[in-house]
């Protein structure tokens, strides 16, 4: 597979603790993201992030490989609707790390297929979803990014 | 620390270090070999400039054993967008952005 990556980073004025809560509490993650994601973020077990509706659909799911809170969160990562996702799922790696007075946060997402609708989706979304929790963190309001943005409706959202 | 957004409006004040992030967007985690190649720089001149985009956060680097990858990062260009554009902006200004595209096509034909 002729696989790419993506490593995108941001600095929030706020604790690790916290930044480990807005990725895995879907009460913060709806607030600042299209729809919140759960899971109990255990090694092992699967996460999945749903958009509200009728009915309710799975956008993005996967599978915990480590989880080291507040620094350290692998997760695989599919569209539940694409086959060839579900076959060779994309991988999504959280680092938080203390950098002075602030934290740094980068995502790095590899294992991407060159080219592929979901390689598209998240090169269009996690600059978005890093920004608003970032807001979210360090003013309480998240940005609402995602109006008019093509693959990703905003909805508003139960927690899962 | 706090990134200013002054760094990231130097970072992006110089042809070189756009066309840096031009060819990150091509292709994303090289090396600083891969990068002298593409440029007609000395490897001084792309390290200095490789390290102003990353005080600007506009690159970031990731260690793969002994290489050394850089990686766009447009978190911060995502900001400055938010800051001045609206989300009813969006579509529209998209639209516009599609339709001037299609345009210079055309005439590139």
């Amino acid at each position: 597979m002729n696989s790419t990556e993506f490593v995108y980073t941001t600095y929030i004025k706020t604790t690790p603790e916290k930044v480990w809560a807005a990725i895995t509490n879907p009460e913060f993650s709806r607030q600042y993201w299209t729809s919140g994601i759960g899971s109990d973020w255990k090694k092992g077990s699967k996460w999945q992030q749903v958009s509200s509706g009728v009915p309710p659909t799975v956008m993005v799911s996967g599978e915990i490989l480590e989880s080291s809170p507040p620094k350290r969160l692998v997760m695989t990562w599919a569209d539940p609707a694409n086959t060839s996702d579900i076959s060779e799922p994309s991988r999504v790696t959280f680092e938080i790390e203390t950098i002075d007075d602030m934290v740094r946060l980068n995502v790095i997402h590899g294992n991407l297929k060159t080219g592929s609708i979901m390689a598209g989706r998240i090169s269009m979304g996690w600059p978005r979803v890093l920004s608003s929790m970032k807001s979210f963190l360090e003013t309480g309001a998240a940005l609402n990014t995602w109006a008019g943005v093509d693959t990703c409706t905003p909805v508003a959202t139960e927690p899962l | 620390m706090v990134i200013e957004d002054d760094a990231v409006f130097k970072a992006l004040a110089d042809v070189s270090r756009r066309k840096l992030l031009d060819h990150l967007r091509r292709k994303n985690g090289q090396t600083l070999g891969e990068l002298c190649e593409q440029h007609n720089m000395s490897r001084q001149a792309v390290t200095k400039h490789l390290a102003l985009l990353e005080t600007a956060n506009l690159v970031v680097t990731v260690w793969r054993g002994r290489e050394k990858l850089h990686y766009l990062n447009p978190v911060p260009i995502n900001e400055i967008y938010t800051r001045w554009i609206g989300k009813f902006e969006q579509g529209r200004l998209r639209a516009l952005h599609n339709l001037k595209q299609a345009l210079q096509e055309n005439v590139d034909e």
